[in-house]
């Protein structure tokens, strides 16, 4: 389909963000090489250009890392709830003083549209920092108990499809409960987590209670399995999620796992068509797919379905891909090569058990890691494609004929994180959100997120709450 | 009535899906008395042949669990917390025979088993009231900035493998399975391996006390025999370790990772030095809770999700106005 008319280039400017050519690790307040001397590059996934080599942390770092969060644990602990509160307070101000740089950076290492970065990402990060300051000297009135302790050391391992909203989520409840932190950002992403540390220092946090490793996934490990580690928090993949599961068995680290999904859109004969398209395009082509709550699975009521994927493909075409940069781009990078080579396998496995596939006619840059918008009809419960978690701007579409077969279509899966439910009818939505097996459940939306609100999944989807007084448990000392 | 006359002894046997069937495999192994300080003439006394549940029993029991689950978990929670009750008044009716049973079990004198089960049956009383109390107490409204209203609600986990703690035969072995299907949930329970009774004799209480069939399940054998394939069973969602020792433990919470079960470990303070060093010299540390001290919810909310529902709410009232 041509496009109705052309948009003029309206790139946003990358001077506001000044990358330096080489960042070492940040351990106890103090950027440092790696023990072994080790680098990596991280690149840009839109251009492949190389943005900056950054310090490879190995065993030795993370042993040293953790002996400055636990040096540094005993007095930020003691520290009065207000102190702590006024220097996440400070650090939400500073992430909104500079919301418009972290942005273009994340967009830059991320490869996912500044429209997404500076509208979605930076504004829930600072809020989430801003939400649990608050909670930092009120932890006696949160329900559970008098004077609740923390659990000293956490060690945190975070994903490339979110980097500083997923730091956020964990660096922001592990502080504000008193305890002292090890992150380690995905190896594709480093640099906005560096940018963080900075952010510390600026807000004159103490030595030691944020401590950011950059590295590969032994790294990870080493951390989930150091000993002197009191808590786990992961967010990524199920298979990792289970290796950590095996890895903490035994111990007293407290562990929480917020993993894959498979999410199923629900769109009733009811709904409003362009409403629910507008939906179905932000459940699975928000931040290209690459969403562990993404709406993966489309499940159309079969009345509708024909006019419902026509509209869907028509509104598909008008999607713009390319430079993330740009302000109106829709469809940003795929992260690396390494996800684009498992969409595209996945894709492949999609044709080959004979799924239909559809994608948007569009021009794919030259160079990065491009992904055209797809869906696939002629879906089965059995695809693999409608049981594995793609992670990429690839959506299945399975049809159904009463509520009873949609629910249990959705719940057909060993994933439970999300769902959406598309119906102008109340009743509907309330008995089909109450019988759906997933930790959040969007009713004609989807992919909202809020700090207050707690977010988690059933089954293979992890355990344990991010956001909200739910979130705070994961950092506390309660049963 | 004649001090010569022969009693009647009962045949002890599982309860699974509501039914009282032997374990499939045949097998039966001999419950013997505890000694208590005021009877030591009582050591070894033979008690019962048990039923030596086998991992299909295990298996036979997860079913039956699973099938009960869409029932109980829909049933209001008004409904839950009187069945609950009901079991306390079941057992109130029947509390000499559990004060013998607990005493033998247990090793205690009438007296104190007397104070154990009096505290059990509190126990259902105290879990009846929770049913339709703990969604308020962990779930309610996010204010989140937008129009949305954002509503968390706690639903049960599913089906949950319990083992038993094995000292505290009734009044353990009550903690730990009520709460779990107070909130909904169904329960596979290994019972305590030496002290089975009590536990098989619940399963005659829950039968007539209006609880669904499926809803509990009670096995007797070897806790590492039953609790293995429990596990690593893929359809059940959650284990409650409390009675497995230490290496058990750890092996199963092992298993349990393949599904991502939901783990509740063995008792055991954290970083308290003192503590850990006993716990390396004592294999068998198990039942560290205290059965008398106030439960609290943690039970309740460790086999609980947290589901969050987005609904819009539109935008009446934008021009302007108050009210």
């Amino acid at each position: 389909m041509a496009s109705a008319f052309e948009y003029a280039p309206a790139p946003e400017s990358r001077s506001v963000v000044d990358i330096a050519p080489s960042y070492g690790l940040f351990i106890d307040g103090e950027f440092t090489d790696a023990a072994d001397g080790k680098v990596f590059k991280t690149v840009s996934p839109s251009s492949e250009e190389v943005l900056s080599e950054v310090a490879q942390a190995g065993a030795a770092d993370v042993d040293r890392a953790v002996k400055a969060a636990r040096k540094a644990f005993e007095k930020w602990s003691a520290l009065p709830g207000s102190e702590r509160a006024k220097y996440l307070f400070r650090i939400a101000r500073i992430i909104q003083e500079r919301s418009r740089e972290l942005a273009v950076l994340e967009t830059l290492d991320n490869g996912k549209p500044i429209k997404e970065t500076r509208d979605a990402d930076l504004p829930l990060v600072a809020a989430h920092f801003f939400y649990y300051a608050g909670w930092a000297d009120k932890l006696d009135h949160a329900g559970y108990g008098a004077n609740p302790r923390p659990l000293g050391v956490a060690g945190q391992v975070i994903p490339w499809n979110f980097p500083l909203l997923m730091l956020a989520w964990k660096i922001a409840p592990a502080l504000a409960t008193g305890n002292t932190v090890v992150l380690k950002p995905a190896e594709t992403t480093p640099l906005s987590a560096l940018f963080f540390a900075d952010i510390c220092r600026q807000a004159g946090l103490p030595k030691g209670v944020v401590n950011i490793l950059t590295g590969y996934g032994d790294a990870g490990a080493a951390l989930v399995q150091h000993p002197d580690v009191d808590k786990v928090a992961f967010t990524g993949s199920t298979a990792v999620g289970k290796a950590i599961a095996r890895q903490v068995a035994g111990t007293d680290k407290k562990v929480t796992l917020e993993l894959g999904g498979k999410g199923a859109n629900i769109v009733f004969d009811d709904a409003p068509i362009d409403q629910a398209v507008e939906g179905i395009v932000t459940g699975i082509f928000f931040n290209q797919g690459q969403v562990c709550c993404a709406g993966s699975r489309l499940l159309v009521q079969e009345s509708i379905q024909d006019e419902l994927l026509d509209s869907l493909k028509r509104r598909l075409s008008t999607l713009r891909l390319g430079d993330p940069l740009d302000k109106n781009t829709d469809i940003g990078a795929i992260n690396s090569q390494e996800q684009l080579s498992r969409i595209t396998a996945l894709v492949e496995t999609g044709e080959a058990e004979g799924a239909e596939r559809w994608s948007a006619p569009c021009d794919l840059p030259s160079s990065g890691y491009w992904f055209a918008p797809t869906l696939f009809t002629n879906v089965t419960q059995a695809h693999t494609i409608a049981r594995d978690e793609i992670f990429g701007p690839v959506l299945s579409v399975l049809s159904f004929r009463t509520p009873d077969e949609a629910v249990a279509k959705a719940n057909n899966s060993q994933y439970g994180l999300s769902a959406g439910i598309w119906t102008e009818k109340g009743s509907r939505i309330l008995a089909v959100a109450n019988k759906l097996r997933a930790g959040v459940v969007w009713a004609n939306t989807f992919n909202k997120f809020d700090p207050t609100s707690p977010f988690g999944g059933y089954k293979e989807s992890g355990f344990g709450r991010e956001g909200g007084r739910h979130g705070l448990e994961a950092y506390l000392d309660v049963r | 009535m004649s001090d010569n006359r022969l009693s009647v002894f009962k045949t002890y046997k599982l309860y699974v899906g509501g039914k009282f069937p032997r374990s499939e495999s045949g097998r039966v192994y001999e419950v013997t008395a505890k000694t208590s300080a005021a009877d030591a003439a009582g050591k070894g006394t033979w008690l019962a042949n048990a039923p030596q549940a086998s991992r299909k029993d295990a298996r036979d029991a997860v079913v039956a669990a699973r099938k009960a689950f869409g029932g109980w978990s829909g049933a209001t929670a008004y409904n839950r917390g009187q069945i609950l009750y009901r079991i306390a008044e079941m057992l109130e009716g029947r509390k000499h025979q559990f004060v013998r049973e607990v005493a033998d079990a247990e090793g205690l004198s009438k007296s104190k088993a007397a104070a154990v089960v009096d505290a059990a049956i509190d126990r259902w009383v105290w879990y009846a009231g929770w049913t339709d109390k703990i969604g308020q107490i962990v779930g309610g409204a996010n204010p989140v900035a937008g129009p949305f209203f954002n509503l968390s609600t706690p639903e049960p986990t599913g089906v949950v493998a319990v083992v038993a703690p094995q000292k505290s035969s009734f009044l353990g072995l009550v903690s730990v399975v009520a709460p779990v299907i107070a909130t909904g949930n169904t329960a596979v329970v290994i019972a305590s391996a030496d002290a089975p009774l009590p536990a098989l004799s619940l399963g005659e209480v829950l039968a007539t006390s209006d609880l669904p069939g499926g809803v509990v399940n009670i096995l007797s054998g070897k806790t590492a025999e039953l609790a293995a394939p429990l596990a690593s069973h893929q359809d059940v969602n959650a284990i409650d370790l409390t009675g497995a020792d230490a290496d058990l433990a750890k092996e199963l919470e092992i298993a349990a990772a393949d599904n991502l079960k939901r783990v509740l470990r063995p008792p055991v303070s954290r970083h308290h030095p003192e503590k850990e060093a006993q716990s390396s010299d004592r294999p068998q540390a198990v039942d560290g809770d205290d059965w008398s001290a106030d439960p609290g919810t943690h039970r309740l909310t460790a086999f609980l999700e947290t589901k969050t529902v987005w609904h819009p709410t539109g935008a009446l009232g934008v021009s302007g106005s108050s009210y």
